[in-house]
């Protein structure tokens, strides 16, 4: 066995990834898509940005560079650096240049986790300019119709001092995301695990009291992919309170009495 | 071996001096001679809290030495603590008596269960329950304790105790059915049933009452099975376990509309009225409480009245909204409403045909109006026009905490905090009251003198400060980084030339070193301040300020003073989202001594306010001429100890505290209440000034 190894701007989603549109989003990407224009996707955690984004490049038939932005992510992170090798110094692409060259979907996910220099590289690729300057080497590149710049935020819990500035984010088309309807998450999990319609809609419900908590003791209640999770070990077998346990419970809080709370929650419900 | 238990007499001299016996009179040999037939580990648990209550009130130890035993038949030892300190906790928010009717309330669980039951207390469970009910749907509710369990639709009391079964866990359950069962009261209608009118029309109204009831229970009990399939589980559980009978053949017939998915309230109380004469409804079950209809609807017909006109107020100012987004509206915008079932999520506000996205706000609100009226009524649904609602006439009020002041003592408006007892070794529950007060600007020539005197240091040390700002910091030989080192590539180069090993470590990286602080300075406002330890203190604040406006961390300034634990007193002299001005300056020349040194609250307050700082660094600084001190209760060690614990606390949320002082012989407390480190003398008062922005400095560099 070995590890599937492939350059990012020639990774071509090939297979349909599973996505459930819960409004006109496709629509609206594929309009902003071929005006050129950049998107920005809101929504909380772990309700389905970033498979719309693999559904999105596979129906556009271009490669799709994820960038998960940290606090410690600079600019040179992003468009490139000199490196030595074998004494010599050579210029290496940062994945939005390589994304710019290959005319990819460059998705820079959370990115107000990173530093503020960062979105600044992004501004005149988010106009229509549509360049990337390479500073260190004194060029520009020029992104072709097919590059895509998308960022994605989550208005929830940021602080304060880590949301958007205005200039950024008046740049770009903005996708809203929430938690699907009751009955189209059913139907994901239900896709995802394998799990019975019953306990599905059951688990939806779970969720639900979780969402209710958000606020009130709980940053986030549990997301769609926290679902998926537990939704897959209930499939494999393990009892529902269990499942909702270890694979949403322990993800929202470490605090004892909440566990307890939420475990009685499920307990309640399965 | 275990240690023999301690005799009768042994026993008797213990207690005669825990109560304190020669001053109040009270007959130890009976308590001793039941105390005497208990296991000795047994015996130190109850001598021990005998001694930790006896320092409250010398009743509350001589009633726990009188019922422990017995109450020891009752409930594991666990319970046994809980039960004694919920007692103190009665005596500290209502007073003696109550604490002993709580004590001798042990005497109900031995009627009702004769087991030795580990009880579960409703003070230690509620902590799990409440975030079990927020949980679920619907209206956001409150826990409180009760004699039985009922709900008014927005509280749902409990009983301090449950102990009807032998273990913790099937105890805990009985309570979780309590709390599912009124939350749904709640989320069911049951109080939108005319059950007044009923009663009122009835010739037996007690029956017509318990018939109710009973119905409600059965339609509630199905709704429940299909909502919370888990819970029935433990409901049959719970029934097998206490020997509930089930219902008689007759009554389930009798009910069987009730079982239906859609069965309301008001098809409950029509099936009560319409019961024949013979029929008996089953008792109700140990977690069942009584309705309490007449509190629920004096509940019902205030939060109504106010969230009709809330209600109307944010359609109104949805229509502003939309306006000045530049929507196009009609001439008379209507409003309707669409439902797909009776679950609150499914409500859909409709403006002109179109679906409006409703704010987390009004669907909160919405819901809560569908489970008092099960629909949004069409008058709800007009908009307010200008000037019609006022709507602080419906909110909370606000009342203007310094007027409050005058006169005599309530809690309105304030903050209660608890407050910890050394000898109960516990909490004394939302002990002191604690409020925000105005501080007037003083604007006298304070700040120019001060200013003008101390130029020079003022000058130094924003040079100072400006050196420690949060610059960027370029790190270099590092193995990564954005840029190559050069320095670093030539050496090794030349390195390699001479057979060496080429480093990795050829790269620049850009360190951000960002100062991520926020600090909180707490000033003493105590009466001893008086004369020029306060003109110290004030030129130090001024001079602090100077200094920080060149450092750009986030502070706050706050005086602090009291007497008694209800009139506890904070004053913002500078929040933390305030910018330093000369309101703020005003307020530093306007800080004075007050009163007393109550210590804890103040400190309990500055948590709150520093948690809510989003930095990676919180510290708490104080400034202070002497030990913590009030008015009768809170001197010498007491005063010490809650001292401490809140300064445990902080520690606890993350935060650093820190104490600047004048007393010269605060050694001793002050290294047990900071730890030996976390604190500093200075020792002339008018060397303050200069001091306190040095020590700042050195603390956060």
């Amino acid at each position: 066995m070995s590890a599937h190894v492939s350059r990012p701007e020639e990774f071509f989603i090939t297979t349909e990834p599973y996505y459930q549109p819960v409004a006109d989003e496709v629509a609206l990407f594929e309009a902003a898509y071929h005006n050129q224009l950049p998107l920005l996707l809101k929504g909380p955690t772990g309700c389905g940005k970033t498979r719309f984004m693999e559904y999105m490049a596979w129906r556009l038939q271009r490669p799709l560079i994820t960038v998960s932005c940290h606090d410690d992510l600079t600019a040179s992170d992003l468009v490139g650096r000199y490196l030595i090798s074998g004494g010599e110094t050579v210029w290496v692409d940062g994945p939005l240049a390589r994304a710019v060259r290959a005319g990819a979907i460059c998705y820079l996910d959370e990115v107000v986790e990173a530093r503020k220099d960062t979105t600044v590289v992004i501004h005149p690729l988010a106009d229509d300019r549509r360049i990337l300057p390479l500073e260190k080497r004194g060029e520009q590149l020029a992104a072709g119709p097919e590059f895509c710049l998308t960022i994605s935020y989550n208005p929830g819990y940021q602080s304060v001092l880590k949301s958007l500035k205005p200039s950024t984010r008046q740049r770009f088309v903005a996708l809203e995301f929430d938690y699907p309807e009751p009955e189209l998450e059913a139907r994901i999990i239900v896709h995802e695990s394998g799990l019975t319609a019953e306990l599905a809609r059951q688990l939806v419900k779970f969720a639900g009291m979780t969402r209710n908590l958000k606020g009130n003791g709980l940053e986030e209640g549990a997301s769609t992919r926290l679902l998926v999770h537990g939704a897959k070990l209930m499939a494999a077998g393990i009892p529902a309170v269990g499942a909702c346990r270890a694979a949403i419970a322990q993800s929202l809080t470490d605090d004892p009495e909440m566990l307890a709370a939420i475990d009685e929650l499920s307990s309640s419900l399965f | 071996m275990a240690t023999p238990p301690l005799t009768q007499p042994q026993l008797e001299a213990i207690l005669d001096q825990a109560l304190d016996v020669e001053l109040s009179f009270r007959n130890t040999e009976g308590p001793a001679q039941r105390l005497a037939r208990l296991p000795r580990t047994e015996q130190e648990l109850v001598l021990e809290l005998v001694r930790r209550l006896a320092s409250t009130h010398v009743e509350l130890g001589y009633q726990i030495a009188e019922q422990a035993p017995q109450a020891l038949a009752a409930m594991d030892e666990r319970g046994l603590t809980s039960w004694a300190l919920h007692a103190a906790d009665v005596y500290d928010r209502v007073g003696l008596r109550p604490a002993l009717l709580a004590i001798r309330e042990v005497e109900r669980f031995l009627r009702e269960g004769a087991e030795r039951a580990a009880g579960v207390v409703l003070e230690e469970e509620g902590r799990v329950l409440l975030p079990f009910l927020n949980g679920l749907e619907g209206r956001r509710l409150q826990i409180e304790q009760g004699e039985e369990p009922w709900t008014d639709t927005e509280v749902l009391y409990l009983p301090a105790v449950v102990a009807h079964l032998p273990s913790r866990e099937e105890n805990f359950l009985i309570y979780k059915v309590m709390v599912t069962q009124l939350w749904a009261q709640v989320r069911y209608g049951t109080f939108r049933a005319a059950l007044p009118t009923a009663l009122a029309a009835s010739p037996t109204p007690e029956r017509l009452l318990g018939l109710f009831q009973a119905c409600e229970e059965t339609r509630l009990g199905a709704r429940l099975a299909r909502e919370l399939p888990g819970l029935q589980r433990d409901l049959t559980h719970l029934r097998q376990r206490l020997a509930v009978a089930p219902p008689s053949a007759a009554w389930q017939t009798f009910t069987a509309p009730l079982q239906q998915a859609d069965a309301s309230a008001e098809d409950s109380l029509l099936l009560a009225c319409s019961a024949a004469l013979h029929l008996v409804p089953p008792a109700p079950a140990v977690w069942c409480g009584r309705l309490q209809f007449d509190a629920a609807r004096d509940r019902m017909a205030a939060r109504v009245e106010r969230e009709k006109a809330l209600f109307r107020l944010h359609l109104a100012n949805l229509l502003e909204e939309m306006r000045q987004k530049g929507a196009l509206l009609e001439h008379e915008p209507r409003f309707t409403t669409r439902q797909r079932d009776d679950t609150p999520e499914s409500l859909e506000l409709i403006l002109d045909e179109i679906a409006v996205p409703l704010p987390a706000g009004v669907r909160r609100l919405a819901s809560s109006i569908l489970l008092d009226l099960s629909a949004i009524p069409p008058d709800y649904l007009v908009p307010a026009g200008p000037g019609e609602y006022d709507p602080k006439l419906y909110r909370e009020e606000q009342p203007d905490l310094d007027n409050l002041w005058e006169g005599t003592y309530h809690e309105i408006g304030a903050h209660l905090y608890d407050e910890w007892d050394y000898q109960r070794r516990h909490y004394r529950k939302r002990w002191c009251a604690v409020r925000e007060r105005t501080l007037n600007p003083v604007h006298n020539d304070f700040v120019a003198l001060t200013l003008a005197r101390h130029g020079p240091l003022i000058r130094q040390l924003r040079r100072t400060f400006e050196g420690l700002r949060g610059e960027d910091k370029v790190l270099k030989r590092q193995a990564e980084g954005e840029e190559i080192d050069f320095d670093a590539l030539v050496e090794s180069l030349a390195d390699h030339h001479d057979g060496r090993e080429l480093s990795d470590r050829l790269y620049a990286h850009r360190q951000r070193l960002e100062r991520n602080i926020a600090v909180a300075f707490l000033v003493d406002m105590s009466g001893s301040t008086r004369g020029w330890i306060n003109d110290a203190e004030r030129e130090a604040l001024l001079l602090l300020c100077e200094a920080l406006e060149s450092l750009g961390d986030r502070y706050a300034v706050y005086g602090f003073s009291g007497q008694t634990r209800k009139r506890c007193e904070i004053y913002p002299v500078k929040r933390f989202d305030e910018p330093y001005d000369a309101a703020v300056q005003g307020r530093i020349s306007a800080i004075a001594p007050q009163d007393y040194t109550r210590m804890g609250f103040a400190i309990r307050h500055m948590i709150q306010l520093l948690r809510q700082q989003e930095v990676r660094t919180r510290l708490l600084v104080t400034l202070s001429d002497g030990k913590p001190d009030d008015y009768s209760d809170y001197r010498g060690e007491y005063g010490i100890e809650d001292t401490r614990q809140a300064l445990i606390e902080a520690k606890r949320a993350g935060i650093h505290p820190f104490c600047i002082t004048l007393d010269r012989e605060g050694s001793e407390y002050l290294s047990h209440m900071y730890g030996a480190v976390n604190w500093v003398l200075v020792d002339e008062v008018r060397k303050l000034p200069l001091k306190v922005a040095d020590i700042y400095r050195r603390l956060t560099t």
